[in-house]
């Protein structure tokens, strides 16, 4: 790597060089900066041989196990497949040094051929390396000259990175969405999808072993859903007039210095981890739902729907705050004065005229913050509880879909049964909540703009 | 009606008006912050006419309109000092309220901005307010005849309930015009009311400010001398925030007492 940079300097600066004798006395005449001819050299210089080194990084292992697998003898690829397995470990490990779980005539020759056939392969790509970066050194600067377009192609190249970098996160979520719905569809060839979106009882121990009692193993992932959106709804009850209210006031009533200070405080909010907000809900909210709903004659439990969706909503009150304000302060200022031209009061203009005009986007505001509700865990881990109680009761703990896939994931299962399997099913469909959530948010958002530029 | 007899603007020094006049300002000085936008302005305006205020952008006019229904109170720097009288009673005494003077003294914008709502709610918006209708037969009723009068009823009647921000430019302006009619005022204010329509709208909206006149003291603001010319009787000229000339709009357009407003009306500045 190192190498690699000291190829590009030199090369930088060899380009500038040649450019700048090419263009002789008069450095203006030539069609690009001497800089560009630089970069474009040290580009050739490094970028091949870079994309062959990474490719290497990727690929070179999966090339010399099949190459190795090839060259095992015949007794040992007759072997099952998880014997095989073990022995490529065992000889890899002691190709480099390490220690097999097992020792073998046969294991130390597949070894050493391992690591022979890697000290070659390694040999085969520094050469191959060098052999590029030479080649792009010499092409490129074959290139170079006066009327060389040199910034076109630099720019080629800053164009493709550009596009390799968005290529990056498309692909990542890509290959989320792909891993979830594989994974989905091997826990749906084992339970029935309708049972999963439909059952009643979530129970999702299995038996390890045959003799175990009790562990039936029911997916049914309404209660879940339920407690989700139970937790999510006591959140919007509180975010919702909350956010709404303190936007109005700042965008219409608060002083531009009052709105100075109190927007960025409210959006700490926004920075407060959540695990704080879940201890808090534990250890404050919680006890004191419990003492307020006893002193009234309700039994209540520390951990509740009620506490992690209260918490959860003071949580979310900077989201609808900050966007709703975001709206109505797009709101023209025409139809606050039209309306104020008609003797219409401040509360008037905000009834009546400023909050219908920005309702789509506040609706988009609301959607937007009803989907971060929804993917919320570490609040409900701490304060709503674990046990999945088909429940309407806000005083009862819940559980919600988020904290289920953290309680199956997190505990030392076999990774292919249906107990972890179901974790993927249950994030497909909230991410399938989710992103319509946010798609019916973007396009009415959208459509309010649309409607105002 | 009778226009030409009445003299109806004039400065400081000669009250030689003999009909009341509607709207009577009396060395109004306005300020933002620090900077003074208008000086000493006094200007009588009468009632049942059209009276333009002319002059360069920036010079104050657009700040004076604003003053004579209070919406300059909606911006926080303004400062404004000197008596605005509407019927002999001034609109900045501690005991008016500026929400009850609106409603009297309506206002016309430069771009049409109607409401998101229908085009009846629109209309509907000011008499609900005010609460000027009793039952809803009386609502319609009340916003049929505004529509009428702003000359949209005929385009209009038969899509009252879809939104008034899906007509023309020229239908907004018409509809923001019936809106203000809607709460019965006794002036309306207009800031360049035809700036953004062209000029077949344009002739509709002078056509119907010409057929205001018999019922309300029409003030306008306009860039356009040839609107002025057409449809006020009486012009105040401003220039660099004060009343440079004011009277009948043939007498300022064919024979000014002041050299700026003949070099401004003659196309040498402005």
């Amino acid at each position: 790597m190192a190498a690699l940079v000291v190829v590009m300097l030199l090369a930088w600066f060899n380009g500038r060089t040649k450019a700048m004798a090419s263009a002789g006395a008069h450095p203006s005449t030539l069609h690009s900066l001497p800089g560009y001819s630089g970069t474009y050299l040290a580009i050739w210089s490094v970028l091949p041989a870079f994309i062959l080194l990474a490719l290497f990084g990727l690929f070179g292992d999966l090339l010399l196990n099949l190459q190795m697998r090839q060259n095992l003898p015949a007794d040992i690829r007759a072997l099952p497949v998880e014997q095989v397995e073990l022995f490529m470990r065992n000889a890899r490990a002691l190709a480099f040094g390490g220690t097999a779980s097992e020792t073998s005539t046969a294991l130390q020759e597949a070894a050493k051929a391992y690591a022979n056939l890697s000290r070659i392969s390694n040999f085969v790509v520094i050469g191959a390396v060098i052999l590029l970066t030479i080649g792009g050194f010499l092409y490129a600067r074959g290139r170079l000259g006066k009327n060389f377009r040199a910034r076109n192609h630099v720019e080629a190249v800053i164009f493709g990175v550009l596009v390799v970098c968005s290529g990056i996160a498309i692909l990542t979520t890509l290959g989320i969405v792909l891993s979830l719905l594989t994974e989905s569809l091997r826990f749906f060839s084992e339970i029935n999808a309708l049972d999963f979106l439909f059952g009643l009882k979530w129970s999702p121990q299995t038996a390890l072993r045959a003799d175990q009692v009790g562990q039936s193993g029911s997916f049914g992932a309404v209660p879940l859903f339920a407690g989700t959106f139970l937790i999510t709804f006591i959140a919007m009850v509180v975010a919702a007039p909350v956010g709404l209210y303190s936007a109005i006031y700042l965008s219409e009533y608060a002083k531009p210095a009052t709105r100075r200070i109190v927007k960025p405080i409210l959006e700490i909010l926004a920075g407060v981890p959540t695990v704080v907000y879940g201890f808090f809900a534990l250890l404050t909210i919680g006890p004191f739902i419990r003492h307020a709903a006893e002193t009234v004659g309700l039994s209540a439990q520390t951990q509740s729907a009620l506490s992690a969706g209260l918490v959860m909503g003071i949580m979310i009150i900077p989201f609808v705050s900050s966007l709703s304000d975001d709206v109505i302060n797009a709101v023209p200022q025409a139809l606050r004065d039209g309306s104020y031209a008609m003797g219409a009061t401040q509360a008037e203009t905000v009834r009546n005229v400023v909050f219908p005009a920005a309702l789509p986007g506040i609706m988009g505001a609301l959607l937007l913050a009803i989907s971060r509700a929804i993917g919320e865990t570490m609040i409900v881990v701490m304060a709503a509880g674990q046990s999945a109680n088909l429940t309407a009761n806000p005083l009862e703990p819940v559980t919600t879909v988020t904290v289920q896939i953290v309680t199956l994931l997190t505990g030392d299962q076999e990774f292919d049964s249906a107990k972890t399997l179901s974790a993927f099913a249950l994030g497909l469909v909230l991410f399938i909540i989710t992103l319509g959530l946010n798609i019916v948010s973007l396009r009415v958002v959208r459509k309010y703009r649309e409607r105002y530029d | 009606m009778d226009t030409s007899v009445s003299p109806a603007t004039q400065t400081t020094d000669t009250p030689a008006v003999q009909q009341a006049p509607k709207v009577q300002a009396r060395k109004v000085n306005v300020f933002y912050g620090n900077k003074q936008a208008l000086f000493d302005v006094n200007l009588d305006i009468p009632d049942r006419s059209v009276t333009s205020f002319i002059g360069p952008s920036g010079c104050g006019k657009s700040t004076f309109l604003r003053c004579i229904n209070r919406m300059n109170d909606t911006i926080d720097i303004c400062r404004v000092e000197g008596d605005i009288l509407l019927d002999g009673k001034d609109v900045y005494a501690r005991d008016v309220d500026p929400v009850i003077l609106r409603a009297s003294v309506g206002m016309v914008f430069q771009k049409p901005n109607p409401f998101p709502k229908s085009i009846f709610d629109n209309v509907a918006y000011g008499p609900r307010i005010h609460g000027l209708a009793s039952n809803p037969e009386e609502l319609s009723e009340i916003v049929e005849t505004s529509l009428r009068r702003a000359g949209l009823w005929t385009e209009v009647a038969d899509r009252l309930d879809e939104p008034g921000t899906g007509l023309s430019g020229g239908q907004q302006q018409r509809l923001v015009i019936a809106r203000a009619i809607a709460v019965r005022p006794e002036v309306i204010l207009m800031d360049e009311p035809c700036s953004a329509l062209d000029p077949i709208a344009t002739a509709r909206i002078e056509e119907l400010i010409d057929d205001l006149r018999n019922n309300y003291c029409i003030i306008m603001v306009t860039h356009s001398m040839a609107q002025a010319a057409r449809v006020s009787q009486h012009t105040a000229f401003f220039h660099l925030g004060k009343l440079v000339e004011a009277g009948p709009t043939e007498q300022i357009f064919t024979n000014p007492n002041d050299k700026r407003t003949q070099d401004y009306i003659t196309g040498r500045f402005g």
